[in-house]
């Protein structure tokens, strides 16, 4: 089997739904190896870009190649993607014990003690129906059938949007264990923000069904700065400057600047900016603003 | 993917099994008592003039043995919609509607596979089911039905048209459109079809309740059609015409009215037959003008001028029998004869059955559609 060094590679990816188009234009190449987060207000088209990338829907334009093969084409593409739906579906009818051995027929690629060992370390009662497991112990079995399929790269859609806090944090701190320990290629998708600061090495923006801005968490703290000063217009700036938001009181302005340079205007406080503002910055955005471009940042 | 189709269709499983354990006890008690009042009324070494013989056994049927017998075909037809509804329509349904698909999809194992294992597997299992339903009720009925053909055979030898021996309601001839359902291997078919409807009807609707309520309407539809207006031209019926019985001196008067009729009998004989029209034509071969069809059958009426009574004198005895022979009455007969019992079965059965693959198809088709997030 290949490994490819591309996770997600999508050209001109769309799905429209009847009018509505949930996905657009959508051009991203996520590499292998990364945690990588996709973040987006609700309804900003991340659901419909990970069925696309799990084959659960077929585009309505472009391509998407998974791994560097068709998602969901067959067993051997399937075999290679673990996928953790939202809201963590589980069989409610169906026993803890009774959903390993649904992976270990289903998986020929199946890690019997892995699961087992999970299953031990969760503390779950594999007599235990799926219907009663707590939301979190629900998501952890269903990270957990994920996981012991073996998969080279796992999608996880909003695992954690409707777990307690505890759960949340239990679930971030399994699957960055799971990363650590295995050669596995995460996409998450979230809208909460400060917790995919927390995993995330690589980032994907989707803001009102178009990417809005994609890469490297390194280069996205080391390219944005935050500059804080007397009041001045967004157009005085210098062109090296991107603007992404801009807030202004009476007296002082403020602007979240994408840029490659050293900011050497000495009426500037710069600081360096928090993954979270960066994020939020860049989903403040309608895609009808001037800034709505796409931005891309490279290495 | 066979093991998963086991584990999500053990607790229909065993419904069913608990259901087919208590019929098969009831069925396999009561038989002793049906075959030796079989054996005692002797219908076994009975040759010719049984009609009696059968008679008194299908009166010695006890009532809860009637019921039994009306029970087991109103169980046959009633059995595949059932499987339909609680086997078919949750199938896929219900992994929709509660998200699990999205587990099952991302397993190893095509959704292809996926669709044709379940719908194999749980469909072989309804019809296995109606297949062994269908075998105990005709064991269990098999006494009843040779008495009834018995005694159609005997009744048709002494005169009569040998097609109408009513038991429990049923003409009882295996052709009867109501029994023709409920012996053979035509709830085999039902059982598929009803099943594939069950699932096409789940994966297009996506939610369980509404799929069962389509796959009801549309199973009881088939059921009213198949019988009422497919199954009599699946091979060319027979017609055959035959003399009608017509006695001069049969004329009776109903008091109040003053109406004369004279009853009128057709020597249509074919013992278990399924007689699909029967009407009385004239010598042109049209249809007679003057027959009435009454529940006792049909009669003349009105009679020709001849013989009607002329006040003081009577009816003219000869002149009467010579107008009857001029209307040159005949019985004309569409039917399936009982030996095309099996040949029908056959057909109808294949013909369910590719439907049932059919929809099968479309199964498979929707689910490999990927419109389903």
């Amino acid at each position: 089997m290949s490994s490819a060094t591309t996770a997600i590679d999508a050209r001109g990816l769309g799905k429209r739904y009847r009018h509505r188009w949930a996905l657009a234009d959508c051009t991203l190449a996520i590499p292998a190896g990364h945690v990588a987060g996709l973040v987006g207000p609700n309804g900003a088209g991340k659901t419909t870009l990970i069925s696309l990338a799990t084959g659960m829907l077929a585009p309505t334009a472009g391509t998407i190649e998974v791994l560097g093969g068709q998602p969901g084409s067959g067993p051997g593409q399937l075999a290679r993607v673990g996928y953790v739906a939202q809201d963590t579906p589980t069989y409610a009818g169906l026993s803890v014990a009774d959903h390993l051995r649904l992976g270990a027929h289903l998986n020929p690629r199946w890690d019997p003690s892995l699961a087992s060992r999970r299953i031990e370390q969760l503390g779950l009662d594999p007599k235990q129906k799926a219907g009663r497991l707590s939301g979190g112990q629900r998501a952890q079995l269903a990270l957990t059938l994920a996981l012991a399929k073996r998969p080279e790269l796992l999608i996880l859609d909003e695992p954690i949007a409707s777990l307690d806090p505890v759960a949340r944090r239990e679930f971030l701190q399994a699957l960055m264990r799971v990363t650590a320990e295995q050669e596995l290629s995460v996409v998450m998708s979230s809208h909460l923000v400060a917790d995919l600061e927390r995993v995330a090495d690589y980032l994907v923006v989707l803001v009102d069904s178009r990417v809005r801005m994609t890469g490297e968490v390194d280069d996205l703290l080391a390219t944005h700065r935050l500059l804080t000063g007397p009041r001045r217009e967004a157009a005085s700036l210098p062109a090296s400057q991107q603007v992404i938001s801009e807030s202004h009181t009476g007296r002082q302005s403020t602007f979240l600047v994408r840029t490659s340079e050293p900011v050497i205007d000495p009426a500037w406080t710069v600081e360096e900016v928090s993954l979270e503002d960066l994020m939020l910055a860049y989903m403040g955005h309608a895609s009808g603003s001037p800034q709505g471009q796409r931005l891309e940042v490279g290495k | 993917m066979i093991w998963l189709t086991w584990r999500q269709f053990r607790p229909q499983a065993i419904a069913a099994a608990c259901g087919m354990v208590v019929v098969v006890s009831v069925l396999a008690v009561t038989r002793q008592g049906l075959t030796s009042a079989y054996t005692a009324a002797g219908l076994p070494a009975c040759h010719a003039h049984c009609a009696t013989t059968a008679s008194i056994f299908l009166d010695r049927v006890g009532n809860f043995d009637k019921f039994l017998d009306f029970g087991t075909v109103l169980l046959l037809l009633v059995a595949p919609a059932l499987m339909g509804l609680f086997w078919g329509a949750p199938l896929i349904a219900r992994e929709i509607a509660e998200g699990t698909h999205r587990v099952a999809w991302n397993q190893s194992v095509t959704r292809t596979r996926w669709t044709v294992v379940k719908l194999g597997l749980v469909g072989l299992a309804a019809v296995a089911t109606a297949g062994l339903l269908s075998l105990i009720v005709t064991w269990w009925a098999s006494p009843i039905d040779a008495a009834s053909l018995v005694g159609g055979a005997a009744q048709a030898a002494t005169g009569g048209n040998g097609v109408h021996v009513t038991f429990n309601g049923f003409a009882e001839a295996r052709l009867d459109p109501v029994i023709f359902d409920a012996r053979g291997v035509a709830p085999l078919g039902y059982a598929a079809l009803a099943f594939a409807l069950g699932v096409t009807a789940g994966v297009l609707l996506r939610r369980t309740v509404p799929a069962m309520a389509v796959t009801l309407v549309a199973f009881v539809a088939i059921q009213v059609v198949m019988p009422n207006f497919v199954r009599p031209h699946l091979l060319p019926p027979a017609r055959v015409t035959v003399p009608m019985s017509v006695q001069h001196d049969q004329i009776s008067t109903d008091a109040g009215t003053g109406l004369s009729t004279i009853q009128l009998a057709g020597s249509f004989s074919k013992p278990g037959a399924w007689v699909l029209s029967d009407t009385v034509i004239t010598r042109s071969g049209a249809p007679a003008s003057d027959v009435v069809v009454t529940p006792a059958g049909p009669v003349l009426t009105p009679l020709p001028k001849a013989c009607l009574p002329t006040p003081g004198i009577g009816i003219n005895g000869v002149g009467c029998r010579n107008a009857l022979q001029a209307l040159h009455l005949r019985q004309s007969v569409t039917y399936q004869p009982a030996s095309r019992f099996w040949p029908l079965q056959w057909i109808e059965t294949g013909i369910y059955l590719l439907l049932a693959a059919g929809l099968g198809g479309i199964c498979v088709w929707q689910v490999r559609r990927r419109r389903t997030p």
